[in-house]
């Protein structure tokens, strides 16, 4: 089988597209570099998903947590306490359990509908179950990092604003918005490295691979078992994964550009390799 | 446990979880909590230790040496940690193995690797076929904590070379001009220096360490994670305590245990970070308010 028809067959494997069965023995370095990178896909859509959405997510806990009023703050702060103190590992179990037990529950309240049951079911399956962890997991750590960076603002310009007579509207769309986001940004690109990496986590955790189609480091692994040579698989996966990380970083280094674009030039904070780790 | 634990379907609920929760079985549950703090107890000083080597090595001035240690640093950014947990443990095994392989049987020449075979002579194996169980277990833990070091090591290298590089040049120089040799400015000042820099780093990294404990369970370890989902799953009438699916209590349980260590983790952190904080302060404004000779203790 050439390498082309290998691309054609597992391309999109772990997608569900594509041939079934995976390669069980002579296994080319074509097949684990294809089937790898197919596994990839999973890794881009949860993180794709989960900072995207995270982000307006953790935009709110931040003002929630840095707001006077107890009725916002105190959940907030809760929130980022109880995500950022406990390991993603423990959380994915934790969701899981409850995941599945949601729709046994849902069968006492019975009749709800038989489109909410079905809605519920999905839950445990690591498309969406997954999904809402990384998503509620990633918006309390960049939340507090964006609390951080609110704290942060300098006083002065949030007094200018007022001097010029700003609303509370006017005032933080104007300044406290554009400041909080071009201080949180290195910080925040190392979350979204961070959380691209920790998808690598879902297919390891409770939630199960359907049909063996799961993500870049399960079909690494799956190999390392299949040929007991672990010199082959894991490096490749490192090669993606690095590959992606300086992607997000050249992305991410865009929008910092911008953020940055009316600094004088020796103000300008640089992305790099998150020499530091915030975690 | 209890004496009146003998036929615990007639207890009334109290007394039944009490007896419960002191089965046998929950007792290993309740060790697997040490073995996570042995491992922490274990995996942080010799992550630091491979933290130190690395961060001294990436500061060489041999190019070879220099060059291991930044790739040794620069290898755990951009790849997940969790591949490392996977791949460590495994290569390591095999690399043991083979240097074994090589030593105790230099007459067979057969290739190691044969297909899809890993293949060493029977007295290369690690540990001997021929051990107990509980030495498999020790081995199996040993290579997890090895995993551990090597990983975390590198994230305490990256730490600490970016401490080392910010204690003020002035200072080493002075020593090096008071005569000291590269080995005793190493030691009585850069050391010395270091920590108040890389402070905030390390205790960032313990936290990243706590958090990394459940990957145990990955390793093949029985760790909580490990004893959660066998104790939580549902128990039908054919055991002592049977009892509905209640996984999701065990690893609230596990998810409440996290929050108290790392929340006890971060007060006592917070802690040392004002002392030295304030140790520093104090040494810098000496010069600005000397005190009077013979008052300092």
């Amino acid at each position: 089988m050439s390498c082309i028809e290998t691309i054609q067959n597992y391309g999109l494997r772990a997608i569900g597209r594509g041939e079934r069965i995976l390669p069980q023995s002579d296994i080319t370095l074509c097949e684990q570099f294809v089937l790898i990178g197919s596994g990839l896909l999973w890794n881009i859509y949860f993180a794709a998903i989960a900072v995207f959405l995270g982000f307006w997510f953790a935009v709110a806990l931040a003002l929630g947590k840095n707001s006077h009023n107890p009725f916002f703050r105190k959940p907030a702060s809760a929130f980022i306490l109880l995500f950022r103190g406990s390991p993603l590992f423990i959380q994915f179990f934790f969701a899981y359990e409850i995941f599945i037990l949601l729709p046994k529950v849902g069968v006492e309240f019975s009749l709800a509908g038989i489109t909410l049951s079905a809605e519920l079911r999905w839950l445990s399956a690591a498309w969406l179950g997954a999904l809402i962890v990384l998503f509620l997991n990633t918006s309390a750590y960049s939340g507090n990092i964006f609390y951080g960076a609110l704290q942060s603002i300098p006083k002065g310009d949030l007094e200018a604003a007022d001097a010029y007579g700003m609303s509370p509207q006017k005032k933080f769309r104007r300044v406290v918005w554009p400041t909080m986001l071009r201080l949180a940004w290195p910080s925040y690109t190392n979350e979204a490295i961070f959380l691209f990496h920790a998808t690598a986590l879902v297919f390891f955790s409770a939630f199960p691979s359907r049909q063996q189609s799961g993500d870049a480091l399960y079909y690494a692994n799956y190999f390392a078992d299949k040929t007991f040579n672990p010199f082959v698989p894991y490096p490749i996966v490192a090669f993606y994964f690095i590959i992606f990380t300086l992607v997000i970083i050249v992305l991410f280094g865009r929008i910092n550009r911008r953020l940055n674009r009316h600094l004088p030039k020796a103000q300008r904070a640089r992305l790099k390799m998150p020499r530091q780790l915030m975690r | 446990m209890f004496e009146f634990c003998a036929s615990p379907d007639q207890l009334e609920t109290l007394r039944w979880f009490s007896c419960y929760l002191t089965s046998g079985k929950h007792l290993t549950f309740y060790f697997s909590f040490i073995v996570v703090f042995v491992l922490l107890a274990l995996a942080a000083p010799s992550a630091l230790l491979f933290g130190l080597i690395s961060a001294t090595a990436s500061r060489s001035h041999n190019i070879i040496i220099r060059s291991i240690g930044r790739t040794y640093i620069a290898m755990v950014r951009g790849v997940p940690d969790i591949a490392f947990f996977l791949f460590v443990p495994i290569a390591l095994d095999q690399a043991f193995e083979y240097i074994r392989h090589k030593t105790k049987c230099p007459d067979i020449t057969d290739p190691v690797r044969q297909g899809n075979d890993f293949v060493v002579c029977e007295v290369a194996k690690l540990p001997l076929s021929s051990a107990p169980q509980n030495m498999h277990e020790i081995y199996g833990f040993l290579l997890a904590l090895l995993a551990y070091a090597i990983i975390f090591g590198a994230f305490a290298g990256n730490t600490l070379f970016g401490a080392m590089q910010a204690v003020p040049k002035g200072q080493l120089e002075t020593a090096e001009a008071y005569g000291m040799s590269q080995r005793q400015v190493f030691r009585r000042i850069l050391l010395p220096q270091m920590w108040v820099y890389a402070l905030p780093g390390l205790s960032n990294l313990w936290m990243i360490l706590i958090k990394a404990t459940p990957l145990l369970f990955l390793l093949g370890v029985e760790d909580i994670v490990y004893w959660a989902r066998e104790l939580g799953g549902a128990k039908g009438s054919i055991f002592t305590y049977p009892h509905p699916d209640w996984r999701a209590w065990y690893f609230a349980g596990l998810l409440v245990f996290y929050l108290v260590f790392t929340g006890v983790s971060e007060w006592a952190l917070g802690k040392l970070m004002t002392r030295v904080n304030y140790a520093r302060t104090q040494t810098a404004r000496k010069p600005k308010n000397p005190k009077p000779a013979g008052a300092a203790a």
